[in-house]
């Protein structure tokens, strides 16, 4: 019996380790990876910035590459927010997508972030897709998520009919693609990824570590200006300002 | 204690710690594919879990480290069981999976600049097992061929 008893053990492992996989698998009820979203993988440069938050002559521009699905961007999108209004308007935001593979809605997220775009919403949507991450990215399979998505356009008074038919829509598809693969143009590889006036900043996306960005990048354009810079009061931005 | 006592602690003790690598290389493999990142609470995770490194060839990293864990675990077992041949095996699989765990670590501090802490517990757990196999007293050919629980193997 001995002879045996390691493979006994061995194969007992195996089908725990199979089933509690698949347990928790089923558990988390969520649809496995391969059917939507896909990494661009060409190296041809993207066009212009389709979003740009901000005064177009800011001395400083921060670019993110972000993903709606991904938590962390979310998180760095509320520092952003912050910083905004700290600098404004000597800082500018530029956002590209970067769906990732492993997240079930973000390619249906940034699609719709950018249908909204056509009818001068993607802010807006960008702030709620963020603010409401935690409850569409829940969703169980796409057609669940889009749900979520139109709602958000309802709530943001969009041409809802418009909004669905953009959402899938060849151009639409084709300005989250030229990003994404503007970002592997410049080697991005994850999310989120900030450049601060084209040089990448190095994750945690702290509020002290990007102030200190830019502090320098404004240092860098303006160096006289550099110490007045940390002791102006923050500026409001207005609601709607400088959006694109 | 015999060498050969000692021998099977030590193997057993490296199936155990393969096992805790197994639960982590799973768990994360499952995850990757249902699209969650968020569970480590914080975003270094996601930085990590969805960057390009995490999958080879569309196949999820973690879970060529689920395998590996799992040879781990049963060229330990054999091992401890008496099985000479297993302890080579063994010791081949948590050489390269040394090299890789060292390759990773240099991705997340010097590529993504960001630590997932389940990644960093699965290269704890590597460097134990490699720091067991090295500790592992050898014994000499005549005990081992003794102590051969299954030399028709």
């Amino acid at each position: 019996m001995k002879r045996y008893l390691p493979f006994v053990i061995i194969a007992a492992v195996a089908v725990l380790t199979v089933g509690a996989g698949a347990i928790l698998y089923r558990a988390k009820q969520r649809a496995i990876a391969g059917g939507g979203v896909t990494r661009p993988s060409t190296n041809e440069v993207g066009a212009e910035p389709l979003h740009v938050r901000g005064q177009p002559g800011a001395p400083v521009t921060l670019e993110e590459f972000g993903d709606f699905q991904c938590p962390s961007c979310a998180t760095a999108a509320e520092v952003i927010g912050k910083l905004e209004q700290d600098y404004s308007p000597r800082l500018r935001v530029v956002w590209r997508n970067f769906p990732l593979a492993m997240h079930a809605h973000a390619l249906e997220a940034a699609l719709a972030a950018e249908a909204a775009g056509l009818q001068g919403h993607f802010w807006e949507m960008h702030d709620l897709l963020y603010k409401d991450q935690a409850v569409w990215s829940r969703a169980l399979d796409p057609a669940t998520a889009g749900q979520f998505f139109a709602a958000y356009a309802r709530s943001l008074r969009l041409d809802v009919e418009r909004f669905a038919r953009d959402s899938t829509s060849d151009e639409v598809k084709a300005r989250v693609i030229s990003d994404g693969e503007h970002g592997v143009s410049r080697g991005v590889k994850n999310t989120p990824t900030l450049f601060i006036n084209d040089r990448e900043v190095r994750s945690p996306f702290s509020p002290e570590r990007l102030h200190e960005a830019i502090d320098t990048a404004l240092a860098e354009t303006t160096p006289k200006a550099s110490g007045a810079d940390r002791g102006s009061p923050p500026a409001k931005i207005q609601p709607g300002e400088g959006r694109k | 204690m015999t060498g050969a006592r000692s021998q099977t602690i030590f193997y057993t003790i490296a199936a155990l710690i393969a096992l805790i690598g197994l639960a982590d290389a799973t768990y994360l493999t499952v995850t990757h594919l249902t699209g969650e990142d968020a569970v480590c609470g914080s975003g270094d995770c996601s930085a990590v879990l969805g960057s390009v490194y995490a999958t080879v060839a569309g196949i999820p990293t973690a879970a060529f480290g689920a395998l590996a864990y799992f040879a781990v675990f049963s060229s330990a077992l054999l091992a401890a069981f008496g099985y000479t041949r297993a302890r080579i095996f063994l010791t081949l699989v948590v050489a390269v999976m040394f090299g890789v765990t060292v390759w990773l670590l240099y991705v997340q501090a010097f590529i993504l600049h960001a630590f997932c802490p389940f990644c960093l517990l699965s290269a704890a757990l590597t460097f134990f097992l490699a720091g067991i196999i090295v500790a592992t007293p050898s014994t000499t050919p005549q005990v081992a061929a003794a102590t051969e629980g299954g030399s028709s193997h």
